[in-house]
């Protein structure tokens, strides 16, 4: 057994409050930004000596940043849902079956998700326009689902390969049919594998910046991330620094609901006692 | 309450492979078979076929006399205990037990007494509201037992059950087991590679190896008449001692001395044409006795004295262990079992001998040590038929 010494101890804080502070300082620098009064922006304080909440006001009224938020959370949870059905199933037969092809299709969901975003592009901004998914929803959603459809794959079928085959057997013993097998028996223990990649899924489809901004012109399909890059001041000479920062964090709070809400069911362990041991 | 007919039922694999070859077997209703052999034998494909969790290439399975081969196992209304018990980590374990009633959409108050019921019957009324991961191995174990009790299916299928629990609580269970399966009087194949659990627990066993049937029959039956080779190796315990022989007019000789051939084991192998010279001679531990503790048969019986390598007293006897020159039998048919079991006595130099406890035998000094020469098996070494097991 190691025994932890108090400097060791010490040596471990300063080092984990280092990283902390690595990772949380530019968060909290846009916080700051986005309390800032205009006029105190580049003041450098890192405590606003201006407290107001007008740039959230009027990203919202001025900037019309609601439906972006809409269409961002919209299209997020809908391909979200979309990859997630689509991906237990084919991570269940991934991990379950053995069919002809299986490798190659493994080995193309992940040529899929190491391909380059910006070289395909050009190529689906043609084609969306040709068939008139430009500028819409499904425009979205389709893309994304295919992005991420690859990485639901595989961390579900990782997770269903963890489940003992058995206790699908027993299930069919006793008389359920394959459906009723995989919804009463299977679901229930990939529940917090299905759900850690439900968050990541939505993690990737919310931060798509790429896509986002090429494959739409309004705010009728725009999401979030891209409406922020078309913020402007309220003259040309203005600088919507305060807007920008006060959407980002906007933008950054479903994530924080969404983690905080699901962390509860993202345990381990639920399989102990399935099986011996 | 049924009984099941195997007819040639095969299992063959795409690979090419043959699990399971013309297996034949009529299970009668309420009968407790056991099906035993070592790991790769095709007892668990055979259990998996009836279960119908895995297809049968070829011939034909009946359960109470309707085809069953294309039946899902569902609508085979047959329960089956895994190994790894397979009990539902996320239900508790009234809803563990209570899942194929669900299934069925038994309504809830008959699900609460049938449960009930069977917990009562394995002393798990206090557990129900437990899941899996709180309770022991053995309470797991009587949790995948109730849920195949629950709802009286026509049989019982159990896959090496027992195989997870430590030595004591195996031999509880075992005898649970038994007193369960007499009391429900329903129709069981047991699946396992021990032959302590299958002699103690099954009205008839199947010896198999290598997806071949070796021999159907009732414990003592395979005990006092192994066909061959492979079954009296595998049956027993301590194993069957084995040594070379040579035959010649009406006795045998063995490294353990010339042993007379009796009446019995005469006619036996006159039944037999072309008996070899050459022949491997069978003799269970059981069949040796300290000679100073011989007394009124002591003329009938042979004798051999060698030193007794160890010795291992269990209180109720003693088990001695002799070196013999030249007393290797090389058979692939026994190599088998060693490779299973990982021991290498079996067929090798070693001699065991199953004494009386008052015998004052001491490791390391010289032993005379008795048997009767009616109590040997001769084998054919080459396809390793008992040329002795006739009725």
């Amino acid at each position: 057994m190691a025994v932890v010494t108090t400097r060791q101890k010490a040596s471990w804080s300063v080092a984990n409050t280092i990283v902390a502070l690595y990772a949380l300082i530019p968060v909290l620098w846009i916080l700051s930004l986005s309390l800032k009064e205009k006029s105190t922006f580049t003041d450098g304080h890192f405590i606003p000596r201006g407290w107001t909440f007008q740039n959230f006001v009027d990203i919202f009224q001025v900037g019309g940043f609601t439906r972006p938020l809409l269409n961002s959370i919209g299209i997020a949870v809908i391909a979200t849902f979309v990859a997630i059905v689509i991906g237990t199933f084919a991570a269940y037969a991934i991990a379950r079956l053995d069919f002809p092809g299986k490798k190659l299709m493994l080995g193309a969901s992940l040529l899929i998700a190491m391909f380059p975003q910006v070289s395909l592009v050009t190529p689906m901004f043609q084609v969306e326009r040709s068939i008139g998914l430009f500028n819409t929803w499904p425009g979205l959603i389709l893309p994304y689902i295919t992005f991420t459809l690859p990485l639901t794959i595989y961390t579900l079928s990782s997770f269903l390969r963890e489940i003992p085959w058995e206790l699908e057997k027993a299930a069919k013993m006793d008389g359920a049919t394959p459906f009723q097998a995989f919804r009463q028996v299977i679901v229930p223990l990939a529940m917090p594998g299905v759900v850690t990649t439900a968050i990541l899924a939505f993690i990737q489809c919310w931060n798509d910046f790429v896509f986002a901004i090429s494959l739409t012109s309004t705010n009728s399909a725009r999401t979030a991330p891209a409406a922020i890059a078309f913020f402007t001041g309220a003259s040309q000479f203005e600088d919507p620094t305060g807007s920008i920062a006060a959407a980002a964090i906007v933008i950054t709070i479903p994530i924080i609901i969404f983690v905080l809400i699901f962390q509860r069911r993202i345990v381990s362990g639920l399989t102990s006692g399935a099986v011996k041991g | 309450m049924a009984e099941i007919v195997l007819d040639r039922v095969t299992k063959k694999y795409p690979d090419g492979t043959t699990a399971v070859a013309e297996f034949n077997l009529h299970i009668a209703d309420q009968e407790f078979i056991i099906l035993v052999g070592p790991s790769g034998c095709g007892k668990s494909t055979t259990l998996n076929m009836i279960a119908g969790l895995e297809d049968i290439s070829d011939g034909e399975m009946r359960i109470d006399g309707r085809r069953v081969n294309e039946v899902a196992p569902r609508d085979r209304d047959i329960a089956m205990v895994f190994q790894s018990y397979a009990l539902y980590p996320h239900m508790t374990v009234r809803e563990n037990i209570g899942f194929p009633l669900k299934l069925a959409k038994v309504d809830k108050a008959t699900i609460k007494a049938k449960v009930d019921e069977a917990a009562q019957i394995l002393d798990l009324t206090p557990y129900l509201d437990r899941k899996p991961g709180a309770l022991s191995g053995g309470q797991r174990q009587r949790v995948a037992m109730g849920r195949a009790i629950v709802r009286s299916p026509k049989a019982f299928l159990m896959d090496e059950p027992l195989s997870n629990l430590d030595a004591k609580l195996r031999v509880q269970m075992r005898t649970s087991i038994s007193r369960i399966q007499k009391r429900l009087g329903t129709t069981t194949v047991y699946v396992t590679h021990d032959q302590t659990e299958a002699m103690t627990l099954g009205d008839r066993i199947v010896i198999m190896r290598a997806g071949h049937v070796q021999q159907i029959g009732s414990p003592q039956e395979l005990y006092e008449r192994p066909v061959n080779l492979f079954v009296a190796g595998f049956i027993g315990s301590p194993s069957m001692n084995f040594v070379p022989g040579t035959i010649a007019n009406n006795t045998v000789e063995t490294t353990l001395g010339t042993i007379p051939l009796s009446d019995r084991i005469r006619r036996s192998l006159e039944g037999h044409k072309d008996v070899p010279r050459d022949v491997i001679i069978g003799i269970r531990p059981e069949a040796f006795e300290d000679l100073s503790l011989v007394d009124e048969s002591r003329g009938k019986g042979v004798t051999f004295t060698a030193p007794v390598d160890i010795l291992e007293s269990m209180g109720s006897e003693k088990f001695a262990y002799f070196s013999l020159e030249n007393a290797h039998v090389d058979s692939e048919h026994l190599a088998e079992i060693e490779r299973d079991t990982g021991s290498e006595d079996m067929g090798t130099a070693q001699i065991v001998a199953q004494l009386d406890a008052r015998s004052p035998v001491r490791e390391g000094k010289g032993l005379e040590v008795w048997f009767n020469p009616d109590s040997i098996h001769v084998f054919e070494p080459g396809s390793g038929a008992n040329l002795t097991a006739a009725e």
